[in-house]
């Protein structure tokens, strides 16, 4: 272990670590509790690393500056919590339209409106996949500890150039204020992806063309090609057209880049399930819980295993159909009254008994109430 | 002197005209004078990063070869924010409504105009929403009709210069589609104003808010920006009783401040490279 490269922070703190460590150099964003630590620290962390911060006069703005700096070059981040990310929807769809790389760390706090904003929730976990108008492609990841939430917004900075694509991290007031012990990756060995880039330095007149990955080749402002860029439905050049063929054609473009991608995208972790006979499903904090219980329950002599998806969206449809089959009791804990369940049912259906295990007064979930459910009481 | 020939095509996307603007509209007129601005100060192109909202004169950053950013309504200037931050070489231009500047967008405005960030706005203020159908605006006069106004709207508006000016913007100047020689004279000043400049261009929107107030013909438009407005210097000389109604054209604020990514350029270069270990 390289000592120097020890800290002992907070999640939010990790998170902004992870940024910086992946390159981040541009930070737009607007106060908001429980996420405001990852703003305090890159107000500091990023003009020692010449990249700029600003703090806008609100959380539309402070996604609209996001965009315009990826745009400009920028690896662009935000943070927020539920109001905020509710605030951010719009502007997140026109990343998502016009393929702009992007963060956008939720930190998840009671809702729905103001709800309460220092304590824990898992209920953004469906806004976070459908939260802006229309159908759209979307990255959501949901780290569990400090040290993987530092690595997750690393992975969330090479998923979003690489796919051209915003990424949603999804913390909550737990592990984004939890303090734990982690390292640092030494920066010469952290494996960085790169938005494509077009094939001419100057002059390309096709942003929207895609690579073999299905991600378009767009330039960044300033380099040389002059291009547009709309949230309008538009061609492989940019402008908007109202030709039914290409609409459709960028629509279908749009969810393929990240569907087709899955294997590239996808991360989870299986513990203890090959034997297991029931088995619970969590993710993020909660799965913290689940872990323990889990052991517990092992302890006593009882086949139990978790899974855990960390890249929520696009779906893990196939690892958690390999993880359930044979099971004869999945066990769902999460912050909320039922969402990610929702997308479980449809994937498992209705051969095998789903549990449900549901909280929203502000208290985490306890190992003991996801020990009852896997017992029956 | 003979005048000076402009080569309008040299910074147009030929292939998307003719534009989706009405006949009789303003907005060419304005976009043409913004176009003779930046041939005049001889821009490079390929710096020059020409961002708008949503309505009608927004559509406009599809016509310029530039780097083009169509945004969400009322949001450019947040946009446009980012870029400046990350690029300070390169030349921000915006344009965009009274209704995505003042309304929706009115935030980002007042926000703009405080950090004194080295950008240009063009507000093509017709007094109305056009794209959507001559629903009134933040600038629509007291008393004049839209499709949501149908008995005179209640609303007083707002002054956009004004409002620039008690915001903080360093370059402030009003001018009209009907004075467009005047108009690109200023827009080029802000351009050339090392801070937020806003440049208000009065438009005309025959189709709706001609149409609803007895001002049909693109000429009675023209004619009304002509009748309206007094020259700051000219209005020196007038009482306040022949100065009511009158709207004032020309420079209302050309100041200086220090500019936003200057001073942020400034700090990085106190705090660059400092150890992590070095308390935050």
């Amino acid at each position: 272990m390289n000592t120097k490269r020890v800290r002992f922070v907070q999640g939010n703190e990790a998170c902004a670590l992870g940024a910086i460590d992946a390159g981040c150099n541009f930070f737009g964003g607007y106060p908001i509790s429980p996420s405001s630590e990852i703003a305090e620290q890159l107000s500091a962390l990023l003009p020692r690393h010449e990249g700029k911060f600003i703090q806008m006069e609100d959380e539309i703005g402070a996604m609209g500056a996001v965009i315009g700096a990826a745009l400009a070059g920028a690896k662009s981040m935000t943070a927020t919590s539920g109001p905020g990310f509710s605030l951010k929807q719009e502007n997140l769809g026109m990343a998502c339209m016009a393929e702009v790389p992007c963060v956008i760390v939720n930190v998840m706090r009671g809702g729905p409106s103001t709800g309460a904003p220092t304590s824990p929730a898992q209920a953004d976990v469906l806004q976070a996949r459908w939260g802006t108008h229309g159908d759209h492609p979307i990255i959501v990841t949901a780290p569990t500890t400090v040290q993987e939430i530092y690595h997750e917004s690393i992975r969330a900075f090479n998923l979003a150039e690489r796919f051209r694509n915003p990424v949603v991290l999804l913390l909550d007031e737990i592990n984004g204020h939890m303090r734990e012990k982690i390292e640092l990756c030494d920066p010469a060995e952290i494996e960085l992806w790169h938005r494509p880039k077009p094939p001419v330095d100057k002059n390309w007149e096709r942003p929207y063309e895609r690579n073999e990955e299905g991600v378009p080749l767009i330039p960044n402002f300033g380099t040389g090609s002059r291009f547009h860029v709309t949230g309008l439905d538009h061609g492989l050049t940019g402008f908007p057209t109202g030709d039914p063929k290409i609409r459709q054609a960028l629509h279908h473009a749009l969810i393929a880049k990240i569907e087709d991608n899955r294997p590239l995208i996808l991360k989870n972790e299986a513990y203890m399930v090959d034997d297991a006979e029931s088995l619970i499903i969590a993710y993020g904090s909660t799965a913290r819980s689940a872990r323990r219980a889990a052991d517990i329950l092992r302890k006593e002599g009882r086949k139990v295993g978790l899974f855990r998806p960390l890249t929520l969206f696009p779906t893990p449809e196939e690892d958690i159909l390999r993880a359930a089959a044979g099971k004869k009791l999945i066990v769902v804990p999460e912050m909320n009254l039922g969402q990610y369940v929702l997308v479980l049912r449809r994937i498992l259906g209705r051969d095998i008994p789903i549990i449900q295990v549901n909280r929203t007064d502000g208290d985490p979930i306890t190992p003991d109430q996801i020990i009852a459910a896997v017992q029956g009481r | 002197m003979p005048s000076k020939v402009y080569n309008y095509a040299e910074y147009l996307r030929i292939q998307y005209i003719p534009h989706i603007w009405c006949p009789g509209c303003g907005h060419g007129i304005v976009l043409k004078a913004i176009l003779r601005a930046i041939e005049r100060l001889q821009l490079d192109k390929n710096k020059i990063a020409f961002v708008s909202g949503i309505g009608c004169s927004s559509r406009a950053v599809g016509y310029v070869d530039f780097n083009t950013l169509h945004t969400t309504h009322g949001r450019a200037l947040a946009f446009a924010t980012g870029i400046k931050l990350t690029r300070p070489d390169m030349h921000v231009i915006l344009v965009s409504g009274d209704g995505d500047a003042t309304a929706i967008g009115g935030n980002h405005f007042i926000h703009a105009c405080r950090r004194n960030i080295d950008m240009t706005l063009i507000v093509f203020n017709n007094y109305i929403y056009g794209m959507t159908g001559g629903q009134y605006s933040p600038t629509t006069p007291q008393h004049s009709f839209a499709t949501t106004a149908p008995y005179g709207n209640v609303e007083p508006p707002f002054d956009i210069c004004n409002l620039a000016a008690a915001a903080g913007a360093t370059y402030v100047a009003r001018s009209t589609a009907f004075h467009a020689t005047q108009l690109d004279k200023f827009i080029e000043k802000g351009i050339q104003n090392p801070g937020f400049s806003v440049i208000e261009a009065l438009s005309q929107c025959p189709t709706y808010y001609g149409r609803k107030n007895r001002l049909r013909t693109p000429i009675d438009n023209l004619m009304w920006q002509k009748d309206s407005t007094v020259s700051v210097a000219k209005s020196k000389n007038m009482s306040a009783e022949e100065l009511s109604g009158k709207i004032l054209t020309g420079e209302l604020v050309n100041t200086s401040r220090p500019e936003y990514t200057h001073l942020y350029d400034e700090l990085i270069e106190q705090v660059r490279g400092l150890p992590e270990s070095e308390e935050i």
